[in-house]
């Protein structure tokens, strides 16, 4: 590609050369002071009290709650999200069915909203003047400002992501070779793991880590369910806020440094996946 | 693309001889409802449930309408900052080899894996008075922090890897046959890029602004720090929502919430129409 890319008019002349050296440094200059600097900021200043405030941070019981509940939460919401990509991939890039474009719709709709409203939406239903408020209150349930809540908001932000790999790919991929699995006799289950699977692997893991990436740092809507209990309720992306908001700065960014570096190796997977020939959409 | 019912007879789908629709069928129908459908019935009634008076109040106050300004107006000059940047940036990593190009490429996605309170606090910080880079804008006399300038570049760096990934496939796709041609038919280069490379990258540019815009109106978790939320000032329609709803105001919430998920909607519908467009477009020159 890059010998292509030498032979395109215009990259030997004078002016050309110019041309690629002002717009290398505008992408640089761009990314360096929108990217790059926040980047270090998060890991400068968690450990500008030394490594030992640093650590100490994580001694913390809040701090190690936090820690469990989003990992718990990710444990959850990241397998039945996997499973309902798988479910929903399967109906709709296999078969031709009424109402597909409105699940098609229903499946992007999270993407288009705001946080804020995916953590309203279910105040409004479970919450204590919401649909369901006062039954669950009868009946001593807490879904909203409680483990609950966080869970099923972050599944609503987060189970496309699963989904939206699939489904082109699945589609992309074709019918035939389950069509030739089933015609010689094997079983529906027997052809999803033994062909489908294999086939999408590179899709699914991809999917996954997004989704898994999003769930542990999801902000928003959990933040609007959660009610911000402390060593409770507070999963990390809300403890970094409610440490930064006390001025406990390294506290802070040192939790956010933890999830930093969640996203640098979500990045590193993913370009490893990409590497294995998988073009995310 | 209904199934073809035979001889009038209704049929929920295509004969397959696949097995697995009633159950993934069931399933997926299962779970839309539970988490999309239902949740968002509850906040249309709710809405609908109240008083249109209150709810004209509530969707037109000055404070709404102050937050509409702040997140439509920041939403906009972000998403446009990011049509010219992510234009250049996407045309560095298609066209340009440097040390490091595939660092950055990578780095792109940065915003989409860290999560939203990061880059809220880690931003703040860098544009904050005595900060990396706001001590200098402070010289210079440019408040960030807290203003509407700090929204705007949170909004910036959530919307760019939206600009950047949508519109890099687009570039790849400008056929050097047809710059050569240009080229040797007398064309300069400033031409080439006017006539040639922009009308084929235009509607790829057009939908990663709708979808920059989109994403930056219902961002809540990067804005946050380095907007100060000042009511009437600094104030974005989702904090609006948070705080009626700390004030258990349900029906104020619903009636602002309405009012986003609908703008939300008519981004969906035009991006959908301007992604079938480019299809159609690539369609007809037999790509």
């Amino acid at each position: 590609m890059l010998a292509e890319l030498r032979s395109r008019p215009g990259h030997d002349s004078l002016l050309g050369k110019l041309m690629r050296w002002v717009l290398i440094s505008i992408s640089l200059l761009f990314l360096a002071a929108l990217l790059i600097a926040p980047l270090i900021t998060v890991f400068a200043t968690a450990l500008a009290k030394g490594i030992k405030a640093y650590l100490a941070v994580f001694h913390d019981p809040d701090t190690l709650s936090a820690i469990r509940l989003t990992l718990t939460t990710a444990a959850i919401v990241v397998p039945a999200n996997t499973v309902f990509g798988l479910a929903a991939a399967w109906c709709i890039a296999k078969f031709e069915f009424r109402g597909k474009a409105f699940f098609t719709t229903l499946i992007d709709l999270p993407m288009a909203v705001s946080p804020v409203i995916a953590g309203l939406v279910f105040v409004l239903v479970f919450g204590l003047q919401g649909w369901f408020g006062g039954w669950l209150q009868d009946h001593n349930i807490s879904i909203i400002f409680a483990l609950p809540g966080i869970i099923i908001a972050t599944m609503f932000v987060t189970f496309p992501y699963v989904a939206r790999e699939l489904i082109p790919l699945m589609q992309q991929l074709g019918n035939d070779e389950e069509e030739a699995a089933i015609t010689l006799g094997a079983g529906g289950w027997m052809t999803f793991f033994r062909v489908t699977l294999p086939k999408v692997r590179w899709g699914l893991i991809y999917g996954i880590i997004l989704c898994n990436a999003r769930a542990m740092g999801e902000f928003g809507a959990v933040s609007v369910v959660s009610g911000h209990i402390r060593g409770l309720t507070n999963t990390l992306p809300l403890h970094v806020e409610i440490l930064y908001r006390e001025y406990n700065i390294v506290g802070a960014f040192a939790v956010a440094s933890l999830l930093t570096l969640l996203a640098v190796i979500t990045l590193v997977i993913k370009t490893l996946v990409e590497r294995r020939g998988y073009k995310g959409r | 693309m209904a199934p073809r019912a035979a001889a009038g007879k209704w049929t929920l789908v295509q004969p397959s001889i696949l097995p697995g629709f009633g159950l993934t069928f069931g399933f997926t129908t299962f779970f839309l409802s539970a988490l999309v459908l239902i949740p968002l019935a509850a906040l249309v009634s709710m809405a609908a449930s109240s008083h249109w008076v209150d709810f004209v109040h509530t969707v037109f106050s000055q404070r709404a309408l102050a937050s509409y300004r702040l997140s439509f107006g920041a939403s906009a000059v972000a998403a446009s900052i990011n049509l010219v940047f992510g234009f250049i940036l996407a045309w560095t990593l298609v066209r340009y080899d440097f040390p490091g190009r595939k660092v950055i490429d990578a780095l792109i996605d940065l915003p989409f894996a860290l999560p939203t309170a990061v880059s809220g606090i880690a931003l703040t910080t860098v544009f904050a008075e005595n900060g990396w880079l706001g001590r200098y804008l402070e010289l210079a006399g440019i408040k960030v922090a807290y203003t509407w300038i700090g929204v705007t570049i949170a909004l910036t760096l959530i919307g760019m890897p939206f600009m950047v990934r949508t519109v890099q496939p687009a570039l790849a796709e400008v056929q050097s046959e047809l710059e050569e041609a240009a080229e040797i038919l007398g064309a300069g280069r400033f031409y080439v890029f006017r006539r040639i490379i922009l009308p084929i990258v235009l509607p790829a540019m057009l939908t990663g602004f709708a979808l920059a815009f989109a994403r930056a109106v219902g961002e809540y978790g990067s804005v946050i720090f380095i907007a100060g939320n000042l009511p009437f000032k600094t104030e974005i329609t989702p904090v609006l929502i948070v705080i009626r709803l700390e004030e258990y105001d349900y029906h104020g919430a619903a009636a602002l919430g309405c009012v986003m998920l609908t703008i939300s909607f008519l981004g969906l519908w035009a991006i959908n129409h301007l992604q079938s467009w480019r299809r159609g477009r690539f369609a007809a020159t037999g790509r």
